[in-house]
């Protein structure tokens, strides 16, 4: 016998499963196991927050010039880096010439927020960002080195703190990732020369320290070079850090490349498409999607490898804290001093962090296949 | 088998070769995959080649763009003979036209952004005539209004009509179909296979390698059948589903026919 039902309007869930309750219930108590974690979880907060909190804030000292204001209250001396604040920001960039690095940084930012507002058509992003990458780099220079068009010269040995780590992070950046790019095609080339050429450099790079390329930069290369030749420190840190992060940005791309199935460059290659095109319209833009987070990954880690500078003797955020917490009018805030830069590195890795997962939301067209 | 479309007239071949192969072998490594093919395609024919998989068909139409590089033997298409210099390969793939078994559309581009890519970068057209071209061609496959879609939000009818459109765009001389309904559900295969009979009206010449018995018997010149990397027989339609000549070829017919 056919049975009809008629349907009836849905009825609530069980109320143990919705609302404050259900999501406690849920996420934090759904085993045993679970409940005595999130106990013990709570127990760790409980003991470690306050007295965080006490030293950070409520006991810290915020203004003062001298060690003296900070004897008293026993929290965090936030006067140590306010005092030192320029300093960690321009290193020795002679005080009265700082306009310049403002300058240079505003130019960049306001240059480069064109490129961030989603109603700017391609076409323009496309040139204004092959236009800041030919014409900035030397702008930049120009302003920050001085000598010229009446501005007093700054010897490299002058830049330094968080102007200094962004200089080697943003050409380290935006060097690493075409050559990585460029060494990853290069390796999966049919031509074997160029294979070999790219396989043996990419291999070399990877194999040794990034501390070890820096100290050979400082101490072996003047032995090869002829007696008197003045080779800029900061240039061969600069150099040491992009020839070493694009091999390992090569190997990220490389992940990408292969990712993609050999269909589409046989149908790039069908329409009449060559090798270029097929590579800068087809592939690349499909395998570089694909591998944003290890792309990433690598330009944080490129970040942080900024401060091994040191090693060599250049003044990063890194190195300039430190040097500011063996002041003997500063001594015994060296925490203070490392929290801060730990909270500078954190800002700008966490904001690329973001920004690469806003960017891969936004490419993201695959759906099914 | 599908019902298709009425059969395009076969009307009278011109005498002009537009593909022409001459003794080509080809190995991989030292496994034999083409032996010996010979094939002459005229202006405006269309032939369907079949056989048993592994049999070369494939890996034959694909020397023809050079796809597939071949170890002995000569390639002519339309008057230009296939060479190691690449600006050549590249000058004879605008003129042949290519549908894959799994359509290659580029997921990261719309449909209309698929279409327009090769006119403008490899035919140098401006953007508006190409996009002009690309809407006329997807019109003509009927699905203009999924033109800024991008494919992962088409069925697999639509990807494949989507490609057949792509390479039109380029207004090929030839066009060469691998395979193209075997990746398809069987509810999208005629709109697949009706597309290609109405390029067969207008008179493109086409090599399409299928199992689509239907569509050889309506649209066919010629039906080839391939074996262990060798030609077995070439005959119209008519000819070879009535009268298979080699005992592979019956046996194959039999396979498929009646399965």
């Amino acid at each position: 016998m056919a049975e009809i039902r008629v349907s009836r309007p849905g009825s609530q869930p069980p109320s143990n499963t919705v609302g404050t309750f259900g999501w406690l219930r849920r996420n934090l108590f759904s085993s045993p196991l679970n409940a005595a974690l999130t106990i013990l979880a709570l127990y760790l907060l409980y003991s470690a927050l306050p007295p965080l909190l006490r030293w950070a804030f409520l006991d810290a000292t915020w203004s003062g010039d001298d060690r003296e204001a900070c004897a008293t209250n026993g929290g965090a001396c936030w006067a140590f880096i306010r005092v030192h604040f320029d300093q960690f920001m321009y290193g020795f960039y002679p005080s009265d010439q700082r306009w310049r690095v403002n300058a240079t940084v505003l130019l960049l930012i306001f240059g480069a927020a064109p490129l961030f507002v989603r109603t700017v058509p391609n076409k323009i992003k496309i040139r204004l960002g092959l236009g800041l990458l030919a014409i900035y780099p030397i702008f930049a220079f120009a302003l920050l080195t001085g000598g010229a068009i009446g501005l007093p010269a700054v010897d490299t040995s002058q830049w330094g703190g968080l102007l200094l780590t962004l200089v080697i992070a943003g050409v380290g950046m935006t060097a690493a990732l075409p050559l990585g790019v460029l060494l990853a095609l290069g390796r999966r080339s049919q031509m074997p020369a160029i294979q070999t050429l790219c396989v043996t450099f990419i291999e070399f790079w990877r194999g040794v320290p990034l501390i070890t390329v820096l100290f050979m930069s400082s101490v072996m290369l003047p032995l090869f070079l002829p007696a008197g030749t003045n080779f800029d420190k900061l240039l061969r840190a600069l150099i040491g850090v992009t020839l070493f992060q694009a091999a390992y940005m090569a190997e990220v791309v490389r992940g990408g490349l292969q990712a993609i199935p050999k269909g589409q460059t046989e149908a790039a290659a069908a329409l009449g498409l060559g090798y270029w095109k097929t590579m800068g319209l087809i592939v690349l833009p499909q395998a570089l999607k694909l591998v944003i987070p290890g792309i990433v990954n690598t330009l944080i880690a490129l970040f942080k490898d900024t401060s091994l500078v040191l090693i060599i003797g250049l003044f990063d955020l890194m190195n300039i804290v430190h040097n500011a917490t063996t002041n003997p009018e500063w001594l015994g805030f060296s925490t203070e001093g490392y929290v801060f830069a730990a909270i500078v590195y954190w800002l700008f890795c966490f904001g690329m962090s973001r920004y690469s997962q806003h960017l891969e939301k936004r490419l993201h067209t695959g759906h099914k296949r | 088998m599908s019902e298709l479309s009425p059969s395009p007239a076969r009307t009278l071949l011109s005498d002009q070769a537009m593909i022409q192969m001459e003794g080509i072998h080809k190995w991989y490594g030292a496994f034999h995959v083409l032996k010996d093919i010979n094939l002459t395609v005229r202006k405006g024919e269309r032939i369907v080649v079949c056989g048993p998989s592994g049999s070369g068909k494939s890996t034959t139409i694909r020397c023809i763009n050079r796809l597939e590089e071949y170890q002995r033997g000569r390639i002519v298409v339309d008057g230009q003979e296939l060479s190691n210099d690449v600006k050549q390969i590249e000058r004879i793939r605008r003129e042949v036209g290519m549908v894959f078994q799994h359509f290659n559309l580029f997921p990261h581009l719309t449909v209309l952004e698929n279409c327009v890519l090769a006119p403008i970068w490899v035919r140098k057209l401006p953007r508006k005539q190409a996009e002009d071209i690309a809407m006329q061609y997807l019109e003509r496959v009927k699905i203009p209004e999924q033109a800024g879609k991008y494919p992962g939000q088409l069925s697999g009818g639509q990807q494949q009509r989507v490609a057949i459109a792509r390479s039109l765009c380029m207004n090929p001389k030839i066009m060469l179909f691998d395979e193209p309904t075997s990746a398809l559900d069987p509810e999208m295969i005629k709109e697949v296979l009706d597309t290609m009979v109405a390029l067969a009206e207008d008179g493109m010449t086409m090599i399409c390698v299928t199992h689509e018995m239907g569509f050889a018997k309506t649209v066919a010149h010629r039906v080839i059948f391939m074996d262990g990397g060798e030609i077995i027989e070439q005959n119209p339609p008519e000819e070879f589903f009535t009268n298979p000549q080699s005992d592979r070829t019956k046996l194959f017919l039999s396979q498929i026919l009646h399965h």
